[in-house]
């Protein structure tokens, strides 16, 4: 496959054609802060804290959907983007009500956990306090829209890799949410597998399995990598 | 460096911030060595001094007292920092921040007359019992603060740190110490 070499933080590199930003800065031990991407399942760009900096252009791309072409000039970290990242970061604690203190995932969250890796001490912003329920209408799991971050990633794995299609997004702008079905309570969903994939996926405490303390809540994100490989390189037969 | 006047007060909170300072243990001592506590709810001093140095403010801003006390303390406080969670976000005490702008009579009524044993009656004496404020504020979104100091509580070696920083003017806290919750 044809390789494109481009700059990223001054480093010359070179990377397959139709490679991400986010994939070619990884592949040359550039960290990119996600929150929306998780390896295993298309990106789409949901979250906006890969946003970095490409030459040409005034305005701020998403490393994970945007492809690399040669000579492509990236910057990766600098005042500017902090600004936006911490901004966006801020945004989003601030528009549901993420209590770190009483959540199921204090410990081993992403957004807390990039909170503090960005130098998040406080929120500039008001809080919304939206008001937003629980679904546990499930037998063994639990969807908490207060602590979701609307990144998809529940989505994208119960359609592309268990295929069952039970996940979507309704509404808009703040309104958006996480729905099962046609918006039926989950436990009602004649699509759900139960299989927990969307758990596995979460970067918060939005979802979550029943019963569960925040020090039992660790997902291990490798299992839904291990499906995909395992798919796509035909390990498993038929 | 001069010793330092410090004063911690305790608004909307639970006083975790304030046991979590008590687990400093021995440091304390050490502490005692360079600074004067010239107000806290762990010594006897009635009104908040003139000319403080750094002010530790445990809680969230939940009622007039809070708010007066939070005024006073800016007015008379050269650093102020938002101890713990509450200080900062709010936490648990904004809860009933959800229950939109009637929640002070909601969750009174709950507490005090749904959930009473003997004696169902809301808190309403004038002057005695100070009013709820209609929705629960970050400190900072009150007055300007200094310094953000998380946790919930914020673990006694994170306190250490931090005020060894302040302390010594070295730069604050960084990466894993500004974990919330």
């Amino acid at each position: 496959m044809a390789a494109k070499t481009l700059t990223i933080d001054g480093t010359q590199i070179s990377a397959e054609n139709h490679t991400s930003i986010l994939q070619a800065a990884k592949e040359a031990g550039v960290k990119i802060p996600t929150l929306c991407h998780l390896e295993g399942v298309y990106d789409v760009g949901a979250c906006r804290l890969c946003l970095v900096e490409v030459k040409g252009s005034n305005k701020l791309m998403p490393a994970c959907t945007t492809r690399i072409y040669e000579g492509m000039e990236v910057t990766t970290d600098n005042e500017r983007l902090q600004k936006y990242r911490r901004m966006t970061l801020e945004l989003l604690f601030a528009e549901r009500n993420h209590v770190c203190a009483v959540c199921v995932a204090n410990g081993h969250c992403e957004l807390q956990a990039l909170a503090y890796e960005l130098g998040m001490d406080h929120v500039r912003y008001d809080y919304c306090y939206p008001k937003w329920g629980v679904d546990a209408s499930h037998r063994f799991m639990g969807m908490d829209h207060n602590r979701c971050i609307l990144c998809q990633r529940c989505v994208r794995v119960c359609w592309h890799i268990e295929g069952a299609g039970t996940k979507n997004v309704s509404g808009r702008g703040s309104k958006s949410h996480i729905i099962s079905d046609l918006n039926e309570p989950w436990g009602n969903s004649t699509t759900c597998t139960s299989c927990g994939k969307c758990l596995l996926a979460c970067p918060t405490g939005a979802l979550f399995h029943k019963g569960d303390t925040a020090g039992e809540s660790l997902r291990d994100r490798s299992k839904l990598e291990f499906i995909v490989n395992a798919r796509e390189k035909q390990q498993w037969t038929v | 460096m001069d010793r330092i006047k410090i004063a911690t007060v305790w608004l909307g909170g639970c006083a975790g911030c304030h046991m979590s300072f008590l687990d400093l243990d021995e440091f304390l001592i050490d502490l005692a060595g360079r600074v004067d506590v010239v107000y806290s709810p762990i010594i006897d001093v009635k009104e908040y001094p003139e000319g403080v140095d750094l002010c530790l403010i445990e809680g969230a801003v939940c009622n007039e007292d809070n708010l007066e006390l939070l005024h006073q303390i800016r007015a008379r406080t050269k650093i102020l920092v938002s101890f713990g969670d509450c200080a900062i976000t709010c936490n648990v005490t904004s809860l009933r921040n959800l229950l939109g702008p009637k929640n002070t009579d909601q969750i009174l009524q709950r507490a005090y007359v749904e959930a009473a044993d003997t004696n169902p009656v809301k808190p309403g004496l004038e002057g005695i019992v100070p009013r709820l404020l209609p929705k629960v504020r970050p400190v900072h979104d009150v007055v300007p603060v200094e310094h953000f100091l998380p946790g919930c509580p914020p673990p006694a070696p994170r306190i250490k740190a931090f005020l060894t920083n302040l302390l010594d003017q070295t730069p604050a806290l960084t990466g894993a110490q500004l974990k919330f919750g």
